[in-house]
């Protein structure tokens, strides 16, 4: 596959895919919260991007609702409510850095060599351009993983599961134009069920142990001497 | 005369060295008058064999009546031998006019001079005999020969307790990494049905065995040569040496372990695999970083320049490593191109370490001193040796138009050529380890800037270095030669690549012909359109517009007049306040500090005075030798069970002997 | 490699010797503008220098040799760099002489002298100067050489004309690999020609500087030629970025009429690269040098970022 050879519209969707994989790096090395949660943003409206590309270059109407639902769930209704329980919470100047950022950032670059090298044996000639990027959406995936793996605040995993759903929503995107709209729709009121739960968890979990650090949480093993 | 005659004559005039060194213990100037000057000669005689060799591109064989009875010693002088017979010869020259100066200083010691010279003479013997061999037995018997006389050599100041134990970690090293070559070649010998090396070469292997033998191999010349974790014997045995058998064994023993790891590998075996050429190629660069960071955190100058070895020999490796992965996949021409990169570089590591070390002997034999901390202001002091220093830290930094800047744009541009191979995993694998060789070449030159500005710029931080003088001609001398070599070999790049095609031919079948296809004014390893570099034009154009600009602003030589430096206005700056090296790495100390066991601090003393203390220690032997050495520890005592002291046991385990043989043999 | 081509690239070398001032003035004039101020004219740095080459210069007690030829091996090094670069056609023999990776060698050996020659005097400024340099650049490097690495990828070569070429044969097409190379290499440029936030080029204050400080005890016609290297430095930059990624203008024969249009384009592609220089100077802060890794990493975040887009995306 030459890049030169393809239209316009599928050399944006790769541009569009590119920056993507972009943001969910930035997602896991960003020590500031809120810029994180920027960062996630701007996901929503990079992956809004590409269905509504992939909706004008096949056709399917259907595409542009999702690219609506996805812009307005992902891109603005759930970054606001994060911010809104981060304010709540106090923890807009929370800072958290990387223990061993070189070490995080090589991982990431592993698993993005490991989802190409996965990917690859997709034969699919007319559609080798979109099994490029389903390998970049798997590593979105695998990044988001990853992020929940390495950060310690509560509020940093969620969007660590939220970016796993984007790269997922990418992927069927791009390489089967889209889910039925049936499923489209019970996906997007899951995720907004899930932040809802999530909102009046992070409140509970704040109270009792007073942190929003996950490795705090092994203070609720039951312990006798501790009462 | 052939060049094999030639290199019998370099043998044996590099034993009348030795043998004429061991009259000096009654005249005392023999060493000096007559053993180095031998030892050059030896060196002149095996560079003119090498380039005969890689003029006339012939391969000579020979048998030399010593060995066993039913395996002769087997000469062969083929251009690879060639090659490295040049490394050798001008290397050894050098140092041989360099120490004919050095001795004298130690002619009024303490030190024993016979031994000196004869260990020296006889390294050279057994490095030569090594590149000559073509057969294991003379192989190995010439590499004990080298390991053993270095052994000697490192423990020349044996009154000291660091300098015993460092020789004898070196010997420790030697010996488990011959081991391991012998194993390989063991393998080697067993499917090809003899020990000589062509019985060898006709031999078949399948994959299992021949990775075996490959990474026997691998340990153990990559031991000899210094990769990590296999590194730790360089640092300590390197510097201990009188300096200019430091020079020889940084600058050709490493060499010599190169070339066994090529004749092994790539004629030996031939048939490559491309995953030998990963972990070449990941080993290679790890050794390089490592090699750099290590080197960054010294104060002692030949400690420094032993770690900047390991980078080096990283560097050659990475070349080696590229050449494995694109014959392996196929690609013969881009892998002849990395081949010729890591040979480039071989003999430019070999001049201008050499060099280095030379230089460092230089300031150890003026001023007494090791320590960067105390050096500084050399350049006014030692002018000559102060210019060959910059020349040799110029070219190691990779520096245009420099040597060392074209072996390392040879191996950039076959990194570049990845993008040919088919397995997409590569082509992203190979363009990672050429940033981190982009990372390397920078903290090199940091490194080096450190060194020169520390100690030749500035002002002398103690008495004893602003009293320094300069050295005597013989060791300006040898220092001078592999200057001008280290100019010449980097505005002359075709020429040398021209002479040193027929390595290759030979080796892997096919020459760089399109590398000088252009002229010789242009260096184009691939095609004129992928990639050139003008090196003569490049130092033309450099010369023309320097001597324009100071024609033009120098106003000839016109004193400039002198003022006191900057000092915001507080009283003027005294020597104790400039960087020291210690401080001019902090910054990088603190980024790659997780990689270390690094404890700094400033100590209060009991007379009130504030002591900082800085103590950098190489992770390697926390995480590598230590466990390995309790575990060797633990299985010696479990062998110590065996010694019971009841002589009926003993008879025992003799019974039991004898039953399981007889029923072997049945 | 005709005797025309050598006369064009000789004019190019003159050019970029000749505008070197003017693309640093036309940034100090834009900053000025966004502060609210009326500024000095762009011409100034003319000024400057032959102002400075009418000075005597002077040297310290302490300073060697070496101390007075740095300056003119900086400046010849910087200059045959900056030649060796399209400024105004493509095809011409310096970029044969040159690739990408010997204009980082040269760079890198005026680095070299500039760091030797503050660490000459013996004070502590310069060795403070020289250590941060050293620093800096050391993280730089692997992040350049990725992004040069990921046009060669795709170009199929280090020589930069080539790589122009092969820009302007295939039109306009969007890849994301060159936008990440870009994106890395503009970082690289702020640190590497010392500009916020990595360095303050308007700094007095000794603690703050870096290129400064190894510059510090020079005087006269000496510091005119490291200022005169500096400001060829950052054109250098400029043109890199600007004739790599947006070659479109630029002369393919040798003709007077196309060299002038060529030379027009890029003055104006160098005018708007530099109001954003300016822009990004006056929004950002200089950060302390211990954030500096941070900032590389992120560029050697984006050239990695380029590289594997290349590798899975587009080819």
């Amino acid at each position: 596959m030459n890049l030169e050879q393809l239209p316009l519209l599928q050399q944006l969707m790769i541009v569009l895919s590119a920056v993507v994989l972009l943001t969910s790096f930035v997602l896991l090395e960003q020590a500031r919260l809120v810029a994180a949660i920027h960062a996630f943003a701007w996901q929503g409206v990079l992956v809004a991007m590409v269905t509504a590309v992939v909706a004008t270059g096949s056709g399917l109407e259907h595409l542009f609702f999702s690219a609506a639902l996805t812009l307005g769930l992902k891109a603005l209704l759930i970054p606001w409510m994060l911010h809104r329980l981060v304010r709540r919470l106090e923890l807009d100047r929370h800072k958290e850095p990387l223990h061993h950022p070189a070490l995080v950032i090589m991982a990431g670059v592993a698993l993005v060599i490991f989802s190409y090298w996965l990917v690859l044996p997709m034969i699919q000639e007319e559609l080798m351009f979109t099994r490029n990027i389903v390998a970049v959406s798997l590593a979105v995936v695998l990044i988001g993983l990853l992020m929940m793996v390495v950060r310690q605040q509560a509020v940093a995993q969620v969007l660590g599961f939220m970016s796993m759903e984007n790269g997922l929503f990418l992927a069927a995107v791009s390489a089967t134009g889209g889910m039925p709209l049936v499923v489209e729709l019970g996906v997007a009121f899951d995720v907004l069920v899930a932040m809802v739960l999530f909102g009046v968890f992070f409140f509970q979990i704040s109270e009792s142990i007073d942190s929003l650090d996950v490795d705090r949480m092994n203070r609720l093993t039951e312990r006798t001497d501790e009462e | 005369m052939s060049p094999l005659w030639l290199a019998g004559l370099a043998v044996g005039l590099a034993l009348m060295s030795a043998l004429v060194a061991l009259f000096s213990a009654r005249v005392t100037h023999l060493l000096r008058t007559l053993s180095l000057p031998l030892f050059a000669l030896a060196g002149l005689a095996a560079l003119a064999a090498g380039l005969l060799t890689l003029v006339q591109g012939e391969v000579t064989t020979a048998q030399l009546p010593l060995g066993l009875p039913w395996l002769p010693w087997q000469v062969r002088l083929d251009a690879l031998s060639g090659f490295f017979l040049c490394v050798i010869g001008v290397v050894s020259f050098a140092v041989g006019i360099y120490g004919s100066g050095y001795v004298r200083g130690l002619e009024h010691g303490r030190d024993s001079l016979p031994v000196l010279g004869g260990f020296t003479g006889l390294f050279l013997t057994g490095m030569l005999l090594v590149v000559l061999a073509d057969d294991a037995f003379m192989f190995m018997v010439a590499w004990e020969l080298m390991s053993l006389s270095s052994y000697f050599l490192v423990a020349f100041h044996h009154d000291q307790a660091a300098n015993r134990r460092a020789a004898f970690l070196y010997l420790l090293m030697a010996h488990v990494g011959g081991l391991s070559i012998l194993l390989g070649y063991g393998v080697l010998a067993a499917f090809g049905d003899g020990f000589a090396f062509d019985a060898m070469r006709a031999g078949e292997l399948s994959f299992g065995w021949a990775s075996v033998a490959f990474v026997l191999a691998f340990i153990g010349f990559g031991m000899k040569a210094g990769l990590v974790p296999l590194h730790v014997w360089l640092p300590e045995a390197h510097p201990v040496a009188p300096s200019h058998i430091s020079a020889l064994m940084s600058g050709v023993m490493l060499k010599v372990a190169v070339y066994g790891f090529i004749r092994f590998v790539f004629d030996l075996i031939g048939d490559i695999h491309w995953q030998w050429g990963v972990a070449v190629l990941v080993i290679g660069s790890i050794s390089a970083l490592m090699g750099v960071l290590y080197a960054l955190m010294q104060q002692d100058i030949k400690r420094l320049l032993a770690y900047s070895s390991v980078e080096n020999i990283g560097i050659i490796f990475i070349g080696l490593g590229l050449a494995l992965l694109f014959l392996a996949t196929g690609h013969k021409g881009l892998g002849v191109v990395a081949f010729v990169a890591a040979l480039y570089h071989t003999i430019n590591h070999a001049l201008f370490k050499g060099l280095l070390f030379l230089g460092a002997g230089a300031v150890l034999h003026s001023a007494h001193e090791r320590n960067l901390e105390q050096m500084g202001g050399l350049l006014r002091r030692m002018p000559w040796t102060g210019v060959f220093f910059l020349i040799g830290c110029l070219s190691i930094s990779a520096l245009p138009p420099f040597n060392g800047f074209v072996s390392e744009w040879l191996t950039f541009q076959a990194a570049l050529q990845a993008w040919q191979l088919d397995s997409g995993v590569l082509r992203s694998l190979v363009p990672i380890t050429a940033a981190v060789l982009a990372l390397t070449g920078a903290l090199a030159a940091a490194c080096f800037v450190k060194v020169y500005g520390v100690a030749f710029l500035g002002q002398a931080r103690s008495r004893h270095v602003r009293r320094a003088r300069g050295v005597p001609l013989s060791m300006r001398a040898g220092q001078g030669v592999l200057a001008l070599l280290c100019l010449l070999l980097g505005i002359f790049p075709t020429s040398v690549i021209a002479l040193l095609d027929v390595v290759p031919l030979q080796v892997l079948g096919q020459g760089l012909s399109q590398a000088t296809a252009h002229g010789w004014l242009w260096l184009t390893p691939i095609s004129s359109e992928t990639a050139s570099y003008g090196a003569p034009l490049v130092a033309i154009i450099l010369a023309l517009i320097l001597a324009a600009g100071l024609w033009l602003f120098g106003r000839g030589i016109r004193r400039v007049r002198r003022c006191d430096a900057w000092d915001c206005g507080f009283a003027p700056p005294t020597p104790a306040m400039q960087y020291t090296a210690s401080a001019f790495a902090q910054p990088i100390r603190q980024l790659f500090g997780s990689l270390f066991y690094i404890e700094e601090g400033i100590k209060p003393q009991p007379d009130g005075r504030q002591r900082y203390q800085l103590q950098v220690v190489d992770r390697a032997w926390g995480l590598f030798y230590l466990p390995v050495a309790r575990a060797v520890e633990r299985a010696a005592r479990q062998v110590v069970r065996l010694q019971s002291g009841n002589v009926r046991i003993y008879l025992g385990w003799s019974l039991a002997t004898l039953l399981i043989l007889l029923w072997i043999m049945a | 490699m005709s005797l025309s081509s050598w006369g064009v690239a000789l004019l190019q070398a003159l050019l970029y010797l000749a505008l070197a001032p003017l693309l640093a003035g036309w940034v100090r004039k834009v900053k000025a503008w966004l502060q609210n101020r009326r500024g000095a004219s762009p011409l100034q740095p003319y000024r400057d220098l032959y102002k400075l080459f009418g000075k005597e210069a002077r040297m310290a007690h302490t300073a060697s040799p070496l101390f007075r030829a740095a300056p003119y091996i900086v400046f010849t090094a910087t200059w045959l760099a900056a030649s060796a670069i399209p400024f105004i056609a493509t095809g011409l023999p310096t970029a044969a002489v040159a690739d990408v990776i010997v204009i980082a060698g040269l760079l890198a050996l005026a680095r070299f002298f500039l760091a030797l020659a503050g660490m000459d005097v013996g004070t502590a400024f310069g060795g403070m100067g020289a250590s941060r340099e050293m620093f800096v650049s050391a993280l730089a490097e692997p992040a350049m050489l990725m992004a040069v690495f990921t046009l060669a990828m795709t170009a199929h070569s280090t020589n930069l004309s080539s790589v122009v070429d092969h820009q302007l044969l295939h039109g306009i097409i969007l890849r994301p690999s060159y936008m990440f190379a870009l994106t890395g290499l503009l970082l690289v440029a702020l640190a590497e020609t010392g500009r916020i936030p990595v360095d303050n080029p308007a700094t007095h204050l000794e603690l703050t500087m870096i290129h400064e400080a190894m510059i510090l005890e020079y005087s006269g016609r000496h510091l005119a030629l490291m200022e005169w290297a500096a400001q060829l430095k950052l054109l250098l930059y400029g043109s890199l970025l600007v004739n790599v990624f947006f070659p479109w203008g630029m002369a393919r024969d040798i003709h007077p009429g196309a060299l002038g249009i060529g030379l027009l384009l890029v003055v104006v592609k160098l005018a708007l690269l530099g109001a954003v220089l300016a822009a990004s100077e006056t929004v950002l802060a200089k950060m302390r040098l211990f954030r500096v890794p941070a900032f590389l990493n992120l560029a050697l975040l984006l050239a990695l970022l380029g590289l594997l887009s290349h590798v899975i995306l587009e080819v």
